[in-house]
C-alpha cells in the first residue's frame, strides 16, 4: 500500500503537499525498477520548475533516467545527503530519499497527478 | 584477408532472396535521369603498374628541406619505439572496444594515456582522447555550457583560428553563442588577450573563456589573471595548451584551469598532411559526469586482480542516447598509445630536453634573421618555441623562399589582415644550426 498522503505521475514521481509547498520524490517502484542508483543531479536552488518538464538525472548501473517535476514551482532546498549517499534513493524512497522541496506555483496542478489507488493500478499492484 | 569478389553464382542467390529478377530491378526506384551509367575510371593496372603510377604522384609531392612552419602542428623526434610498439597487431587493428572486458590490453593502454595526461596537467581526470585538439577544445566548451547552463562562449582571438572556426561549428548546432575577445596585435604590443577585454565580456550567461597557451601567436599568456577573469564572472576557464610546453611552463591545474584541450601530435605522431591527430581533454573530477568520450577505470575483478573497464558510461551515447555528453565523439586509440609510447619513452626529463633544445633553437632563429636586419619581433611577450616576426614584404618573400626548398613559417596574412607583414615561425629539437643559417642566407639572397 503506497502513502495516501501524497499524489503521483505517470513519469514515477510522487509529490507530498505541505501548504503552499511540496516535496518531491522517486515512487519505490521507479527506484525498484532503476536498480542500484549511484548518481542523482539535483536542481539548483531557486530555479523554477514546471510540471512534467524534465529537471535533473537519476543514474543507476544500468540506466540513466530524466526526473520530471510532478508540479511547476521553485526549488526552495534539495536533499544535499543525495550528493554523497544516493542509494539512501533506493534505501527510503519515500522519506529520507525525498529529492526537493519546492513551493507549489499552482496547487490546482496536482489535480492532474494519480492519487496513490490510480498509481497503483498504472504500475499493475492491487 | 583474401579479397573474393562476388561471384554470378553469389548475385543471383541474393537477387532471389529479396525477390528481384535483375540488379537493374533493384534500382528501379531511382529515376533513370538520376542513374550514372559510366565512370570515368581508368582500365585496371597490375600491382607493378599501380605502384609505379602511386610512386609518380608521390613525387609531385614537395619536400622542403628547412621548414620551419609549426602552427599548431610540429615535426619531432619520435623514438623507434613508438612505432614499434603501435605497430603490434595487437593494437594496430583494434578500434575503439565495444566490447571492451576482453580488451584488458587495449583498456590499460588508454588508462596509462590517461594517467600521463592527468600529470602532464596537472588535473584529476583525462578522457580516452578526442578526434584532434580543435574539437576536444569545441567539445569542452560545450562542456562548459552544460555544467555552467549557460550559453555564450568567450574565446580569444589568439586561439589558432582553425580550433576557432571548429568551435563556431560545434556551437551552431546547440545555439551557444561565441564571442571573441580581443588581443593586443599592434606593432611592439603584447601580442596577448587582452585581459581588460576579457573581464567586460564576461557577463552571467557567460559559460568558459577560451585560450591557447603559448597563444596562436607563440606569447605565453598571463593564464592565472585570465583564470580569475573567467571565474569573477562565475564561468569556467578552458585552455588550449601545446603539451609539450607544460615540461616547461606552469602546469593547467596549478592556474586554475578547469577544462584542459591541446593537440596531441606532438607527443609521437608524424606530420601527414595533416592527420589524424589527437585530442586531449582534461578536467577536474567533479566535473567528470558532463565530460564527452570514454574513460577507462582500473578495478579489481572477483579474485582481487587489477583489471581495467570502461567507466561511467551512463554519459555516453550508447545508454543516453540524444541526452549524451556528445553524440559526436570517438577516441583515437592508437594516436593515444602513440602519445603514450612517446611519453613513457621520453620521460619528464627528455620531455623538458625536447622543450628546451626547441626554445633554445627559436632564440638562435630570432637572432640570426634580427641580425641581418630583415625581421624583428612583432610583441613583446615572452615566447617559448614559435614567435611572430615583423619581415617586410613577407609574403613575397615567403613564396620566394619556398622555391628554394625553405619553408619559412606561416604568413599570418590571409587570417590576420592585421597583421600584413608577420610570419609565424617555430622551432623545435629537429631544427639545427644550419637550417637557422640557410633562411638567414636565402633571405639575404632575396633582399
Amino acid at each position: 500500500m503506497l502513502p495516501d498522503d501524497r499524489r503521483y505521475s505517470r513519469e514515477h514521481e510522487w509529490i507530498r503537499p505541505e501548504a503552499a509547498e511540496g516535496v518531491i520524490g522517486l515512487t519505490e517502484f521507479a527506484v525498484t525498477e532503476l536498480g542500484d542508483i549511484v548518481y542523482v543531479e539535483l536542481p539548483a536552488v531557486g530555479s523554477t520548475l514546471t510540471q512534467f518538464a524534465s529537471f535533473g538525472v537519476v543514474e543507476s548501473v544500468k540506466a540513466v533516467s530524466d526526473l520530471f517535476a510532478p508540479a511547476s514551482g521553485t526549488v526552495l532546498a534539495v536533499n544535499e545527503t543525495l550528493r554523497g549517499q544516493p542509494e539512501l534513493l533506493n534505501a527510503d524512497p519515500h522519506g529520507d530519499g525525498w529529492i526537493c522541496r519546492i513551493s507549489l506555483a499552482a496547487s490546482e496542478e496536482l489535480d492532474a497527478l494519480l492519487d496513490a489507488r490510480a498509481y497503483e493500478t498504472l504500475i499493475g499492484i492491487e | 584477408m583474401t579479397y573474393s569478389p562476388h561471384t554470378d553464382a553469389d548475385r543471383a542467390a541474393m537477387l532471389a532472396a529479396v525477390g528481384v529478377s535483375s540488379v537493374d530491378q533493384l534500382f528501379d526506384d531511382i529515376p533513370r535521369a538520376v542513374r550514372a551509367t559510366r565512370f570515368d575510371i581508368p582500365s585496371p593496372l597490375t600491382e607493378q603498374e599501380v605502384r609505379a603510377e602511386l610512386t609518380r604522384l608521390a613525387g609531385r609531392n614537395r619536400l622542403a628541406e628547412v621548414s620551419f612552419l609549426g602552427a599548431g602542428a610540429y615535426r619531432r623526434l619520435i623514438p623507434a619505439v613508438v612505432d614499434e610498439v603501435v605497430g603490434r597487431a595487437e593494437f594496430a587493428t583494434a578500434y575503439t572496444p565495444y566490447q571492451p572486458e576482453v580488451s584488458q590490453g587495449t583498456l590499460q593502454a588508454i588508462y596509462e594515456f590517461q594517467t600521463l595526461i592527468c600529470e602532464l596537467t596537472a588535473m584529476e581526470v583525462a578522457s580516452a582522447s578526442h578526434y584532434d585538439g580543435a574539437t576536444a577544445t569545441a567539445e569542452a566548451a560545450l562542456m562548459a555550457c552544460r555544467l555552467t547552463g549557460r550559453n555564450r562562449v568567450a574565446v580569444s582571438t589568439a586561439v589558432h583560428p582553425q580550433v576557432r572556426r571548429v568551435l563556431a561549428t560545434y556551437c551552431s548546432g546547440p545555439g551557444v553563442e561565441v564571442v571573441e575577445i580581443p588581443a593586443d596585435l599592434a606593432e611592439g604590443g603584447s601580442g596577448l588577450t587582452d585581459v581588460e577585454a576579457a573581464r567586460r565580456a564576461g557577463g552571467d550567461d557567460v559559460a568558459c573563456l577560451v585560450v591557447q597557451q603559448p597563444n596562436f601567436f607563440g606569447g605565453i599568456e598571463p593564464m592565472a589573471e585570465l583564470a580569475d577573469t573567467a571565474h569573477a564572472a562565475g564561468g569556467l576557464f578552458v585552455t588550449f595548451v601545446d603539451p609539450v610546453s607544460l615540461a616547461l611552463l606552469e602546469a593547467p591545474g596549478r592556474y586554475g584551469a578547469d577544462i584542459v584541450t591541446a593537440e596531441g601530435q606532438q607527443l609521437g605522431i608524424p606530420l601527414s598532411f595533416g592527420g589524424p591527430y589527437l585530442g586531449l581533454m582534461a578536467a577536474r573530477m567533479d566535473a567528470v559526469r558532463q565530460m564527452p568520450g570514454r574513460l577507462a577505470g582500473a578495478t579489481r575483478d572477483a579474485e582481487g586482480r587489477r583489471g581495467y573497464v570502461l567507466t561511467l558510461q551512463a554519459r555516453e551515447q550508447h545508454i543516453r542516447r540524444e541526452k549524451a555528453a556528445s553524440n559526436i565523439c570517438t577516441n583515437q586509440a592508437l594516436c593515444a598509445l602513440a602519445a603514450t609510447a612517446y611519453l613513457a619513452a621520453v620521460g619528464p626529463d627528455g620531455l623538458r630536453e625536447v622543450a628546451e633544445r626547441s626554445a633554445t633553437q627559436a632564440r638562435s632563429l630570432v637572432s640570426a634573421l634580427e641580425g641581418i636586419g630583415l625581421a624583428k619581433r612583432r610583441f613583446s611577450a615572452p615566447y617559448l618555441n614559435e614567435i611572430t616576426l615583423q619581415v617586410p614584404d613577407a609574403r613575397r618573400r615567403h613564396a620566394a623562399l619556398v622555391e628554394q626548398g625553405i619553408v619559412a613559417g606561416l604568413v599570418l596574412g590571409p587570417e590576420y589582415p592585421e597583421l600584413p607583414d608577420s610570419l609565424l615561425v617555430a622551432a623545435t629539437e629537429l631544427t639545427t644550426d644550419r637550417d637557422v643559417e640557410r633562411l638567414a642566407e636565402a633571405l639575404e639572397g632575396n633582399r
